[in-house]
Protein backbone atom coordinates (compact mmCIF):
# COMPACT_ATOMS: atom_id res chain seq x y z
CA UNK A 1 0.00 0.00 0.00
CA UNK A 2 2.72 3.08 0.81
CA UNK A 3 5.17 1.35 -2.14
CA UNK A 4 4.02 4.35 -4.20
CA UNK A 5 4.64 6.67 -1.47
CA UNK A 6 7.61 9.20 -1.10
CA UNK A 7 8.11 10.75 1.75
CA UNK A 8 10.65 13.21 0.43
CA UNK A 9 8.74 15.40 -0.31
CA UNK A 10 8.12 15.99 4.11
CA UNK A 11 12.20 16.00 4.64
CA UNK A 12 12.50 19.14 2.09
CA UNK A 13 9.71 20.88 3.02
CA UNK A 14 9.33 20.16 7.21
CA UNK A 15 11.42 23.09 8.01
CA UNK A 16 9.39 25.53 5.92
CA UNK A 17 6.24 23.38 7.36
CA UNK A 18 6.78 23.57 10.89
CA UNK A 19 8.87 27.28 11.35
CA UNK A 20 6.18 29.08 9.34
CA UNK A 21 3.07 27.23 8.85
CA UNK A 22 2.61 26.19 12.63
CA UNK A 23 4.42 29.12 13.87
CA UNK A 24 1.37 30.90 11.91
CA UNK A 25 -1.21 29.16 13.57
CA UNK A 26 0.70 29.26 16.96
CA UNK A 27 1.05 32.59 16.88
CA UNK A 28 -2.19 33.42 15.93
CA UNK A 29 -3.93 30.90 18.42
CA UNK A 30 -1.92 31.95 21.37
CA UNK A 31 -2.60 35.85 20.82
CA UNK A 32 -6.16 34.85 19.69
CA UNK A 33 -6.50 32.91 23.00
CA UNK A 34 -5.29 35.93 25.04
CA UNK A 35 -7.31 38.73 23.48
CA UNK A 36 -10.54 36.55 23.16
CA UNK A 37 -10.39 35.27 27.03
CA UNK A 38 -9.81 39.16 28.50
CA UNK A 39 -12.95 39.95 25.34
CA UNK A 40 -15.07 37.10 26.72
CA UNK A 41 -14.52 37.73 30.08
CA UNK A 42 -15.75 41.61 29.01
CA UNK A 43 -18.98 40.04 27.45
CA UNK A 44 -19.29 37.43 30.51
CA UNK A 45 -19.39 40.44 32.83
CA UNK A 46 -21.97 42.43 30.44
CA UNK A 47 -24.09 39.57 30.23
CA UNK A 48 -24.53 38.96 34.21
CA UNK A 49 -25.02 42.77 34.22
CA UNK A 50 -28.14 44.08 36.30
CA UNK A 51 -28.72 46.69 33.96
CA UNK A 52 -30.85 45.09 31.34
CA UNK A 53 -29.72 46.85 28.00
CA UNK A 54 -26.17 45.96 28.79
CA UNK A 55 -26.57 42.14 29.33
CA UNK A 56 -29.17 42.27 26.29
CA UNK A 57 -26.25 43.97 24.02
CA UNK A 58 -23.80 41.27 25.49
CA UNK A 59 -26.49 38.27 24.82
CA UNK A 60 -27.54 39.11 21.57
CA UNK A 61 -23.85 39.53 20.40
CA UNK A 62 -22.61 35.97 21.49
CA UNK A 63 -25.90 34.18 20.70
CA UNK A 64 -25.44 36.20 16.59
CA UNK A 65 -21.83 35.00 16.02
CA UNK A 66 -22.53 31.58 17.85
CA UNK A 67 -25.32 30.63 15.24
CA UNK A 68 -23.47 31.05 12.44
CA UNK A 69 -20.50 29.38 10.54
CA UNK A 70 -17.18 30.34 11.34
CA UNK A 71 -16.19 30.17 7.62
CA UNK A 72 -18.71 32.90 7.01
CA UNK A 73 -17.68 34.74 10.44
CA UNK A 74 -13.94 34.33 8.49
CA UNK A 75 -15.69 36.06 5.20
CA UNK A 76 -17.14 38.54 6.94
CA UNK A 77 -14.70 39.96 9.44
CA UNK A 78 -11.83 39.39 6.04
CA UNK A 79 -14.12 42.00 4.11
CA UNK A 80 -15.59 44.00 7.06
CA UNK A 81 -12.64 44.79 9.09
CA UNK A 82 -10.76 46.86 5.89
CA UNK A 83 -13.84 49.31 6.02
CA UNK A 84 -14.40 49.06 9.80
CA UNK A 85 -10.53 50.75 9.65
CA UNK A 86 -11.34 53.56 7.34
CA UNK A 87 -14.15 54.39 9.47
CA UNK A 88 -12.28 54.27 12.60
CA UNK A 89 -9.62 56.58 11.09
CA UNK A 90 -11.43 58.50 8.71
CA UNK A 91 -10.28 56.90 5.59
CA UNK A 92 -12.03 57.56 2.48
CA UNK A 93 -11.21 54.59 1.32
CA UNK A 94 -10.94 50.78 2.66
CA UNK A 95 -7.64 50.59 4.38
CA UNK A 96 -5.62 47.76 3.63
CA UNK A 97 -5.53 44.88 6.45
CA UNK A 98 -2.56 42.49 6.61
CA UNK A 99 -3.69 38.77 6.54
CA UNK A 100 -2.56 38.41 10.11
CA UNK A 101 -4.58 41.35 11.04
CA UNK A 102 -7.57 39.83 10.24
CA UNK A 103 -7.32 36.71 11.51
CA UNK A 104 -6.72 37.97 14.47
CA UNK A 105 -9.44 39.89 14.81
CA UNK A 106 -11.70 37.58 13.34
CA UNK A 107 -10.67 34.86 16.07
CA UNK A 108 -10.55 36.73 18.61
CA UNK A 109 -14.08 38.15 18.06
CA UNK A 110 -15.47 34.61 17.80
CA UNK A 111 -13.85 33.14 19.97
CA UNK A 112 -15.00 35.54 22.80
CA UNK A 113 -18.46 34.38 22.44
CA UNK A 114 -17.05 30.74 23.60
CA UNK A 115 -14.74 31.95 26.55
CA UNK A 116 -17.63 34.02 27.31
CA UNK A 117 -20.34 31.49 28.37
CA UNK A 118 -17.08 29.15 29.85
CA UNK A 119 -16.46 32.40 32.39
CA UNK A 120 -19.88 33.34 33.04
CA UNK A 121 -20.06 29.56 33.91
CA UNK A 122 -17.48 30.18 36.11
CA UNK A 123 -18.54 33.81 37.94
CA UNK A 124 -21.53 31.76 38.58
CA UNK A 125 -19.91 29.41 40.41
CA UNK A 126 -18.74 31.75 43.17
CA UNK A 127 -21.06 31.80 45.72
CA UNK A 128 -23.34 34.97 45.96
CA UNK A 129 -22.52 35.41 49.63
CA UNK A 130 -18.49 36.14 48.06
CA UNK A 131 -19.97 39.00 46.35
CA UNK A 132 -22.36 40.41 49.02
CA UNK A 133 -19.11 40.08 51.58
CA UNK A 134 -17.12 41.94 49.30
CA UNK A 135 -19.59 44.88 49.12
CA UNK A 136 -20.29 44.85 52.69
CA UNK A 137 -16.35 45.75 52.87
CA UNK A 138 -16.65 49.02 50.91
CA UNK A 139 -14.91 47.23 47.62
CA UNK A 140 -16.87 48.93 44.78
CA UNK A 141 -17.76 46.26 41.47
CA UNK A 142 -14.44 45.81 39.93
CA UNK A 143 -12.44 46.15 42.85
CA UNK A 144 -15.12 42.85 43.90
CA UNK A 145 -14.66 41.36 40.21
CA UNK A 146 -11.16 42.23 40.33
CA UNK A 147 -9.73 40.79 43.49
CA UNK A 148 -12.26 38.63 44.77
CA UNK A 149 -14.41 36.69 41.74
CA UNK A 150 -12.52 36.82 38.82
CA UNK A 151 -9.25 34.94 40.16
CA UNK A 152 -11.55 32.32 41.48
CA UNK A 153 -13.54 31.76 38.57
CA UNK A 154 -10.70 31.86 36.29
CA UNK A 155 -8.89 29.12 38.87
CA UNK A 156 -12.10 26.90 38.54
CA UNK A 157 -12.07 27.18 34.58
CA UNK A 158 -8.77 27.05 33.56
CA UNK A 159 -9.09 23.28 32.50
CA UNK A 160 -12.40 24.60 29.68
CA UNK A 161 -10.62 27.15 28.61
CA UNK A 162 -7.99 25.18 27.49
CA UNK A 163 -10.32 23.12 25.87
CA UNK A 164 -11.18 25.26 24.40
CA UNK A 165 -7.86 27.30 23.11
CA UNK A 166 -7.82 23.21 21.85
CA UNK A 167 -10.41 24.45 19.84
CA UNK A 168 -9.65 27.31 18.43
CA UNK A 169 -5.98 25.87 17.60
CA UNK A 170 -7.98 23.36 15.22
CA UNK A 171 -10.78 26.26 14.09
CA UNK A 172 -7.11 28.42 13.12
CA UNK A 173 -7.02 25.96 10.26
CA UNK A 174 -9.97 27.35 8.36
CA UNK A 175 -7.68 30.58 7.28
CA UNK A 176 -7.34 28.06 4.59
CA UNK A 177 -10.32 29.66 2.86
CA UNK A 178 -8.78 33.07 2.82
CA UNK A 179 -5.32 31.49 1.55
CA UNK A 180 -3.25 32.85 4.99
CA UNK A 181 -0.04 31.15 5.37
CA UNK A 182 -1.06 28.88 7.84
CA UNK A 183 0.17 24.64 8.57
CA UNK A 184 -2.62 23.65 6.23
CA UNK A 185 -2.42 26.16 3.85
CA UNK A 186 1.44 25.71 3.57
CA UNK A 187 0.88 22.36 3.40
CA UNK A 188 -1.65 22.38 0.44
CA UNK A 189 0.24 24.79 -1.59
CA UNK A 190 3.25 21.89 -1.22
CA UNK A 191 1.15 19.08 -1.87
CA UNK A 192 -0.01 20.27 -4.92
CA UNK A 193 3.90 21.98 -6.27
CA UNK A 194 4.88 18.31 -5.75
CA UNK A 195 1.91 16.57 -6.36
CA UNK A 196 2.28 14.74 -3.21
CA UNK A 197 -1.14 15.57 -1.79
CA UNK A 198 -1.42 11.91 0.23
CA UNK A 199 1.88 12.20 1.78
CA UNK A 200 1.23 15.97 2.95
CA UNK A 201 -1.93 15.58 4.22
CA UNK A 202 -1.60 12.36 6.12
CA UNK A 203 1.78 14.56 7.71
CA UNK A 204 -0.53 17.78 8.81
CA UNK A 205 -3.15 15.09 10.13
CA UNK A 206 -0.51 13.49 12.01
CA UNK A 207 1.22 16.53 13.69
CA UNK A 208 -2.23 17.95 14.49
CA UNK A 209 -3.37 14.66 16.33
CA UNK A 210 -0.30 14.27 17.94
CA UNK A 211 -0.46 18.12 19.52
CA UNK A 212 -4.02 18.09 20.10
CA UNK A 213 -3.73 14.57 22.28
CA UNK A 214 -0.87 15.71 24.24
CA UNK A 215 -2.34 18.74 24.83
CA UNK A 216 -5.90 17.21 26.10
CA UNK A 217 -4.19 14.78 28.27
CA UNK A 218 -2.21 17.42 29.62
CA UNK A 219 -5.34 19.55 30.68
CA UNK A 220 -6.80 15.90 32.14
CA UNK A 221 -3.69 16.05 34.44
CA UNK A 222 -4.42 19.55 35.04
CA UNK A 223 -8.05 19.61 35.89
CA UNK A 224 -7.42 17.40 39.53
CA UNK A 225 -4.58 19.44 40.29
CA UNK A 226 -6.30 22.71 39.55
CA UNK A 227 -9.09 22.08 41.91
CA UNK A 228 -9.77 24.64 44.98
CA UNK A 229 -10.21 22.82 47.95
CA UNK A 230 -12.97 24.24 50.02
CA UNK B 1 -18.97 53.92 4.72
CA UNK B 2 -17.99 54.36 1.40
CA UNK B 3 -19.77 51.18 -0.56
CA UNK B 4 -22.75 51.27 -2.99
CA UNK B 5 -25.45 48.99 -1.46
CA UNK B 6 -27.18 47.41 -3.76
CA UNK B 7 -30.35 45.02 -2.33
CA UNK B 8 -31.69 44.69 -5.65
CA UNK B 9 -28.78 42.47 -6.36
CA UNK B 10 -31.04 39.38 -5.67
CA UNK B 11 -33.44 39.91 -8.69
CA UNK B 12 -30.54 39.94 -11.13
CA UNK B 13 -29.47 36.63 -12.65
CA UNK B 14 -26.41 35.23 -12.00
CA UNK B 15 -23.70 34.36 -14.38
CA UNK B 16 -23.68 30.56 -13.68
CA UNK B 17 -27.43 30.80 -15.87
CA UNK B 18 -29.18 29.06 -13.12
CA UNK B 19 -31.65 31.80 -12.23
CA UNK B 20 -31.25 35.02 -9.82
CA UNK B 21 -28.70 35.51 -7.58
CA UNK B 22 -32.10 34.73 -4.24
CA UNK B 23 -32.16 31.23 -6.25
CA UNK B 24 -28.67 30.16 -6.40
CA UNK B 25 -28.77 31.08 -2.65
CA UNK B 26 -31.44 29.33 -2.00
CA UNK B 27 -30.01 26.26 -3.73
CA UNK B 28 -26.97 26.54 -1.58
CA UNK B 29 -29.55 26.35 1.41
CA UNK B 30 -30.84 23.43 0.51
CA UNK B 31 -27.26 21.94 -0.27
CA UNK B 32 -26.65 22.96 3.64
CA UNK B 33 -29.80 21.44 4.80
CA UNK B 34 -29.38 17.83 3.00
CA UNK B 35 -25.24 17.81 4.52
CA UNK B 36 -26.57 18.86 7.37
CA UNK B 37 -29.38 16.34 8.33
CA UNK B 38 -27.76 13.17 6.67
CA UNK B 39 -24.90 13.46 8.20
CA UNK B 40 -26.38 14.48 11.43
CA UNK B 41 -28.37 10.59 10.89
CA UNK B 42 -25.41 9.41 10.55
CA UNK B 43 -23.70 10.82 13.36
CA UNK B 44 -26.71 9.74 15.92
CA UNK B 45 -27.02 6.33 15.29
CA UNK B 46 -22.89 5.95 15.36
CA UNK B 47 -22.66 8.17 18.26
CA UNK B 48 -24.90 6.19 20.24
CA UNK B 49 -23.66 3.04 18.92
CA UNK B 50 -20.02 4.20 20.47
CA UNK B 51 -21.14 6.05 23.62
CA UNK B 52 -22.78 3.02 24.12
CA UNK B 53 -19.68 1.10 23.61
CA UNK B 54 -17.68 3.07 26.05
CA UNK B 55 -19.77 2.41 29.29
CA UNK B 56 -20.12 -1.21 28.88
CA UNK B 57 -18.26 -3.08 31.43
CA UNK B 58 -16.55 -4.60 28.65
CA UNK B 59 -12.98 -3.56 28.28
CA UNK B 60 -11.84 -3.42 24.81
CA UNK B 61 -15.32 -2.08 23.64
CA UNK B 62 -14.17 1.20 26.12
CA UNK B 63 -10.51 1.24 24.50
CA UNK B 64 -12.06 1.09 21.29
CA UNK B 65 -14.77 3.51 21.34
CA UNK B 66 -12.13 6.09 23.32
CA UNK B 67 -9.24 5.28 20.54
CA UNK B 68 -12.20 6.22 18.20
CA UNK B 69 -13.21 9.75 19.91
CA UNK B 70 -9.51 10.93 20.59
CA UNK B 71 -8.91 9.95 16.74
CA UNK B 72 -11.72 12.48 15.32
CA UNK B 73 -11.44 14.73 17.97
CA UNK B 74 -8.06 15.82 17.48
CA UNK B 75 -8.20 16.69 13.91
CA UNK B 76 -9.33 19.81 12.48
CA UNK B 77 -12.54 18.96 10.31
CA UNK B 78 -11.00 20.34 7.62
CA UNK B 79 -8.10 18.18 7.32
CA UNK B 80 -10.29 15.32 7.63
CA UNK B 81 -12.42 16.48 4.84
CA UNK B 82 -9.32 16.67 2.58
CA UNK B 83 -8.66 12.80 4.02
CA UNK B 84 -11.57 11.59 3.03
CA UNK B 85 -11.52 13.49 -0.50
CA UNK B 86 -8.02 13.09 -1.20
CA UNK B 87 -6.45 10.55 0.40
CA UNK B 88 -8.85 8.00 1.54
CA UNK B 89 -9.97 7.33 -2.80
CA UNK B 90 -6.04 6.54 -3.17
CA UNK B 91 -5.51 3.97 -0.21
CA UNK B 92 -8.57 1.91 -1.34
CA UNK B 93 -7.75 -1.01 -3.81
CA UNK B 94 -7.93 1.14 -6.98
CA UNK B 95 -11.04 0.23 -8.88
CA UNK B 96 -12.98 1.76 -5.60
CA UNK B 97 -11.01 4.98 -5.89
CA UNK B 98 -11.95 5.31 -8.93
CA UNK B 99 -15.82 4.70 -8.17
CA UNK B 100 -15.36 6.87 -5.52
CA UNK B 101 -13.68 9.66 -7.75
CA UNK B 102 -16.33 9.47 -10.86
CA UNK B 103 -19.28 9.38 -8.08
CA UNK B 104 -21.96 12.10 -9.03
CA UNK B 105 -22.13 14.93 -6.24
CA UNK B 106 -18.47 13.13 -4.58
CA UNK B 107 -18.40 16.77 -2.61
CA UNK B 108 -21.69 15.92 -1.18
CA UNK B 109 -20.98 12.36 0.02
CA UNK B 110 -17.66 13.04 1.10
CA UNK B 111 -18.81 16.43 2.75
CA UNK B 112 -21.44 13.66 4.44
CA UNK B 113 -19.10 11.05 5.32
CA UNK B 114 -16.58 13.40 7.06
CA UNK B 115 -19.01 14.98 8.95
CA UNK B 116 -20.68 12.20 10.31
CA UNK B 117 -17.62 10.70 11.68
CA UNK B 118 -16.41 14.33 13.41
CA UNK B 119 -19.68 14.63 14.71
CA UNK B 120 -20.12 11.18 15.49
CA UNK B 121 -17.46 11.59 18.52
CA UNK B 122 -19.04 14.80 19.63
CA UNK B 123 -22.14 12.55 20.07
CA UNK B 124 -20.46 9.28 21.70
CA UNK B 125 -19.35 12.00 24.12
CA UNK B 126 -22.37 13.11 25.03
CA UNK B 127 -24.24 10.15 24.90
CA UNK B 128 -21.55 8.20 27.49
CA UNK B 129 -21.62 11.83 29.60
CA UNK B 130 -25.84 10.84 29.72
CA UNK B 131 -25.69 7.39 30.81
CA UNK B 132 -22.82 7.89 33.25
CA UNK B 133 -25.12 10.65 34.63
CA UNK B 134 -27.71 7.46 35.37
CA UNK B 135 -27.87 6.69 39.20
CA UNK B 136 -25.72 3.64 39.24
CA UNK B 137 -28.53 2.04 40.38
CA UNK B 138 -30.92 1.52 37.46
CA UNK B 139 -27.70 -0.59 35.83
CA UNK B 140 -28.29 -3.27 38.82
CA UNK B 141 -31.63 -2.82 39.20
CA UNK B 142 -31.82 -3.80 35.65
CA UNK B 143 -29.72 -7.19 36.10
CA UNK B 144 -31.40 -7.72 39.16
CA UNK B 145 -34.78 -8.24 37.31
CA UNK B 146 -33.10 -10.60 35.06
CA UNK B 147 -32.69 -8.32 31.67
CA UNK B 148 -29.53 -9.10 30.51
CA UNK B 149 -27.21 -6.14 29.27
CA UNK B 150 -28.76 -5.32 26.21
CA UNK B 151 -31.67 -5.51 27.59
CA UNK B 152 -30.67 -3.16 30.31
CA UNK B 153 -29.37 -0.67 28.20
CA UNK B 154 -32.41 -0.55 25.53
CA UNK B 155 -35.66 -0.42 28.21
CA UNK B 156 -33.73 1.34 31.25
CA UNK B 157 -30.99 3.53 30.61
CA UNK B 158 -30.69 4.71 26.66
CA UNK B 159 -34.73 5.86 26.90
CA UNK B 160 -33.41 8.59 30.33
CA UNK B 161 -30.08 8.93 29.18
CA UNK B 162 -30.94 10.49 25.41
CA UNK B 163 -33.45 12.19 27.41
CA UNK B 164 -31.15 13.52 29.44
CA UNK B 165 -28.95 14.44 26.38
CA UNK B 166 -31.21 16.47 24.46
CA UNK B 167 -30.13 20.03 25.00
CA UNK B 168 -26.65 19.29 24.31
CA UNK B 169 -27.52 17.38 21.18
CA UNK B 170 -29.40 20.15 19.83
CA UNK B 171 -26.37 22.13 19.92
CA UNK B 172 -24.70 19.44 18.24
CA UNK B 173 -27.03 19.13 15.53
CA UNK B 174 -26.98 23.02 15.05
CA UNK B 175 -23.16 22.62 14.51
CA UNK B 176 -23.17 19.86 11.82
CA UNK B 177 -25.31 22.65 9.88
CA UNK B 178 -22.77 25.40 10.74
CA UNK B 179 -19.72 22.70 10.02
CA UNK B 180 -21.18 22.05 6.47
CA UNK B 181 -19.75 25.20 5.58
CA UNK B 182 -15.94 23.78 5.95
CA UNK B 183 -16.88 21.64 2.97
CA UNK B 184 -16.82 24.59 0.47
CA UNK B 185 -12.88 23.85 0.86
CA UNK B 186 -13.71 20.24 -1.11
CA UNK B 187 -16.16 22.07 -3.90
CA UNK B 188 -19.49 21.82 -2.21
CA UNK B 189 -21.55 24.76 -3.36
CA UNK B 190 -23.28 25.04 0.18
CA UNK B 191 -24.71 28.30 1.34
CA UNK B 192 -21.46 30.07 2.30
CA UNK B 193 -19.93 28.76 -0.98
CA UNK B 194 -22.76 30.57 -3.35
CA UNK B 195 -22.59 33.60 -1.31
CA UNK B 196 -18.87 34.04 -1.70
CA UNK B 197 -19.26 33.14 -5.74
CA UNK B 198 -22.08 35.55 -5.48
CA UNK B 199 -20.01 38.28 -4.14
CA UNK B 200 -17.17 37.36 -6.68
CA UNK B 201 -19.06 37.54 -9.29
CA UNK B 202 -21.35 40.66 -8.50
CA UNK B 203 -19.28 42.67 -5.57
CA UNK B 204 -21.76 43.02 -3.88
CA UNK B 205 -20.17 41.70 -0.71
CA UNK B 206 -22.16 42.62 2.23
CA UNK B 207 -25.20 42.11 1.02
CA UNK B 208 -24.31 38.61 0.12
CA UNK B 209 -22.97 37.85 3.24
CA UNK B 210 -26.21 39.21 5.14
CA UNK B 211 -28.40 37.10 2.93
CA UNK B 212 -26.61 34.14 3.81
CA UNK B 213 -26.62 34.99 7.66
CA UNK B 214 -30.04 35.40 7.97
CA UNK B 215 -30.59 32.13 6.50
CA UNK B 216 -28.40 30.60 9.21
CA UNK B 217 -30.24 32.35 11.87
CA UNK B 218 -33.51 30.98 10.25
CA UNK B 219 -32.36 27.67 10.37
CA UNK B 220 -31.10 28.07 13.59
CA UNK B 221 -34.60 29.65 15.03
CA UNK B 222 -36.46 26.55 13.45
CA UNK B 223 -34.14 23.94 14.86
CA UNK B 224 -33.96 25.16 18.19
CA UNK B 225 -38.17 25.54 18.40
CA UNK B 226 -38.47 22.13 16.33
CA UNK B 227 -36.33 20.76 19.35
CA UNK B 228 -37.76 22.21 22.15
CA UNK B 229 -41.20 20.42 21.00
CA UNK B 230 -39.17 17.42 20.58
CA UNK B 231 -38.07 18.06 24.37
CA UNK B 232 -41.68 18.37 25.55
CA UNK B 233 -42.80 16.29 23.44
CA UNK B 234 -40.86 12.87 24.84
CA UNK B 235 -40.83 14.19 28.25
CA UNK B 236 -41.22 11.71 31.59
CA UNK B 237 -43.51 13.76 33.86
CA UNK B 238 -41.80 13.96 36.98
CA UNK B 239 -38.65 13.32 35.37
CA UNK B 240 -35.87 15.04 33.93
CA UNK B 241 -36.46 18.52 35.89
CA UNK B 242 -37.41 21.33 33.85
CA UNK B 243 -38.92 20.68 30.48
CA UNK B 244 -41.50 17.97 31.70
CA UNK B 245 -43.21 20.69 34.17
CA UNK B 246 -45.45 22.69 30.87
Amino acid sequence: MFENFDFNTISRSWEVLIFQGLAFTLQVTLLAMVGGIIFGTLLAMMRLSSIKAISWIAGTYVNFLRSIPLVLVIFWFFFLVPYIGAWLIGSPTPIKVGAFASALVTFIMFEACYYCEIMRAGIQSIPRGQVNAGSALGLNYWQVMGNVVLPQAFRNMIPVLLTQTIVLFQDVSLVYIISLPDFVTLASKIAQRDGRLIEMYLFVAVVYFVICLSLSMLVKRLQSRVAIVR
Amino acid sequence: MNYNWNWGIFWELSPDASGTYMETLFAGLRWTLATGVTAWIFALLLGAAIGTMRTTPVKWMVMLGNAYVELFRNIPLLVQMFLWFFVVPELLPKAWGTWIKQMPNASFWTAVVALSFFTSARVAEQVRAGIQSLPRGQLMAGTALGLTLPQTYRYVLLPMAFRIILPPLTSEFLNVIKNSAVALAIGLMELTARARSMQEFSFQVFEAFTAATLMYLLVNTVVVLGMRWVERWVAVPGYVGKNSGS
